[in-house]
């Protein structure tokens, strides 16, 4: 046998050029947004009392103190009020919670107004509460946008800001309006103002394109990263957005790489002929964990975003793989089937202390820790495939879906919202959909095309 | 497991051993004689060059280039076992002929989990190739995990031909 053992070959390695050749020309992202003060912040408490489901909010035009031209509007900075309305409109509609009213069927209040609201003209349109909002282009090309919650009941202000944004990024002042308005109402954190990756597919089941893709949390302002010409998959926002990891063939083999999205270049999350998957961030954006197979052994790896030594944090025979640190990065939480089946188990960030969490029944795989660190989705497999939470301590199992093949979560920045991805059984189409905490309120994410994979980041600066 | 008995099936064959010999390999690319004489399979008289997956494919026969697994399992059976020993001779008489062994899933499992599963499928059909004596420097694997079914419905008859490590020329 000995003999046999011939000269190892160096035939498979694929050349650094490769690693670049599937990506699109790099884009410049939008910047941060200026938070100014409004004449004054929160007051009085609000009065609405019943379920936020049936609660009425009118969110008439955003009016303008001069209809001005802006990149940001072909038509002028009043058209631009009414998009501002209509985006915040349908951000609070589509997350199922409130009953608002959009522009388009609202009259338009006047600027002077906007501070001090015309009750009577409201009064009678059944809502409990009241948008307003103002646009106004400055003289260095920019936008400043205010945004006012008023309680119809109370006939006062609860809350308001504004922000000074480039005309390009207006969209991210409505969703800065909802997130306030979602804010102040449900006692929740933000999520509006944030992005998705995620995986768009097209083409037969036997022969998916599979390109990394990126989006507002509203599916706006979509791009394409890479071109299709390798399957990409599985993709993570670095907490700064300005790195997406994820997986490619780009060199024929499954492997991990950082993809910077300012300068377009992307590097292997490690220097290993060995495939690598199932890549995370650290909360604090300064490790990388991800899973590496030597010899068919799956474990989980951990490595500092600026690259160097990779420290290995599993060594069970078997497959070792995601891992998805708590919010303080104390914890990681992961997927084994060291007991003969996927479950999830949980260590300290060192590797120390592994102990299995799911006794569910079933297969519990992909786990995903909250932002908010009090509850852990996770896809539970028993016969069909569901998206499921637990505690911490691995109590509390919910199931929130019920399609045949619901996989992958991850979450909204606020941790109350759960995005995962949806497979057709027979036909292999695949669409994203969000589901809240209770499971109640499901909806599908529209996309351009086909979609797996979604990940959240975190709320934009 | 039946590894001993395959290993010395293979080795007990004139072609494995010389895969023994002290040249390189690549200097030894076989007579065309000797494709006709021990591969029976093969009737076409001019014939696809050696190492292509048209020659591998007529000589071990397409069945015998892909094993199946059972639901969550990687482990070689007896029916696999033959059908590597099949693809072992192949690959012993033509040393120099390097090979691709791709894993894959059904698309009942997550996709993360799928890549590492296919990975290990794909070298436990490796590793019983070196076994029986194949130097692990002429494979290589690599896992697709569930994203290339070859079997379209979603049924058990699907899945079950989706679960699988396929072995496919690189020459």
């Amino acid at each position: 046998m000995k003999c046999l053992a011939l000269i190892p070959l160096a035939l498979f390695a694929a050349p650094l050029a490769a690693q670049n050749q599937d990506l699109g020309e790099p884009m410049q992202e939008g910047q941060a947004v200026e938070t100014i003060a409004e004449e004054s912040g929160l007051t009085g408490s609000v009065s609405f009392e019943g379920n936020l489901d049936d609660l009425g909010i009118a969110i008439p035009a955003f009016a303008t103190d001069r209809d001005v031209a802006t990149p940001a509007n072909a038509n002028g900075t009043a058209a631009l009020g009414v998009e501002l309305a209509r985006v915040i409109t349908s951000n609070l509609r589509n997350n199922g919670l409130f009953k608002p009213t959009g522009p388009d069927s609202l009259p338009t209040p006047a600027f002077a107004n906007i501070t001090s609201p015309n009750w009577a003209t409201w009064s009678t349109r059944g809502a409990e509460m009241l948008v307003h909002g103002y646009v106004r282009a400055r003289s260095d090309n920019r936008l400043t946008v205010g945004c006012y919650l008023y309680d119809m009941a109370l006939q006062d202000r609860l809350v308001a800001e504004g922000w000074v944004v480039a005309p390009a990024d207006w969209r991210r002042a409505a969703h800065k309006c909802a997130d306030l308005v979602y804010a102040r109402l449900t006692g929740e954190s933000p999520f509006f103002d944030s992005r998705i990756a995620y995986i768009a597919e097209t083409g037969p089941k036997d022969n998916r394109t599979k390109r990394l893709a990126i989006m507002d949390s509203d599916g706006a302002n979509h791009r394409f990263i890479t071109t299709g010409r390798s399957t990409a998959l599985t993709p993570r926002y670095s907490p700064d957005y300005r790195q997406l990891v994820y997986l490619s063939y780009v060199d024929g083999n499954p492997r991990i790489y950082v993809y910077d999205i300012g300068t377009g270049r992307q590097t292997l999350v490690t220097q290993s002929d060995n495939p690598t998957f199932a890549p995370r961030w650290s909360p604090d954006g300064r490790y990388i964990l991800y899973s590496m197979a030597v010899g068919g052994n799956t474990d989980i790896y951990r490595v500092s975003a600026n690259g160097g030594r990779s420290e290995r944090l599993t060594d069970a025979p078997g497959i070792d793989i995601g891992g998805s640190f708590s919010p303080d990065g104390s914890k990681i939480v992961f997927e084994s089937d060291r007991s003969g089946s996927q479950q999830i188990y949980v260590m300290d960030a060192d590797g120390s202390n592994q102990r299995r969490l799911s006794f569910f029944g079933g297969r519990s795989a992909t786990p995903e820790w909250s932002p908010r660190g009090d509850q852990i989705a996770f896809t539970h497999i028993a016969g069909d495939f569901n998206v499921a939470v637990m505690n911490p301590s691995g109590r509390g199992f919910r199931k929130l879906t019920r399609g045949w093949q619901d996989e992958a979560p991850t979450w909204a920045p606020n941790g109350r919202i759960i995005q995962f991805f949806r497979t057709e059984r027979n036909s292999g189409r695949t669409s994203l959909w969000q589901v809240d905490l209770t499971g109640e309120n499901e909806r599908k994410l529209p996309t351009p095309v086909d979609a797996s994979d979604p990940a959240w980041g975190p709320i934009l600066p | 497991m039946n590894t001993r008995i395959a290993t010395a099936a293979v080795l007990s064959s004139a072609l494995a051993l010389a895969a023994c010999q002290k040249k390189a390999p690549e200097e030894l690319p076989p007579p065309p004689e000797d494709v006709t004489a021990t591969t029976p399979t093969t009737t076409t008289p001019a014939g696809p060059t050696v190492g292509s997956m048209e020659h591998f494919l007529a000589a071990v026969g397409q069945m015998n280039t892909v094993v199946y697994f059972d639901t969550d399992r990687y482990n070689i059976d007896a029916e696999d076992s033959a059908k590597l020993q099949r693809q072992a001779q192949y690959f012993s008489q033509y040393p120099s002929v390097t090979f691709t062994i791709e894993g894959h899933t059904d698309e009942r499992g997550t996709r993360e989990y799928n890549l590492a599963l296919g990975e290990r499928r794909a070298n436990a059909a490796k590793n019983y190739l070196v076994s029986v004596g194949i130097p692990a420097s002429r494979i290589r694997t690599v896992s697709y995990g569930k994203e290339r079914p070859v079997a379209l419905g979603s049924n058990e008859s699907a899945w079950a031909q989706n679960r699988r490590a396929a072995t496919v020329t690189i020459n």
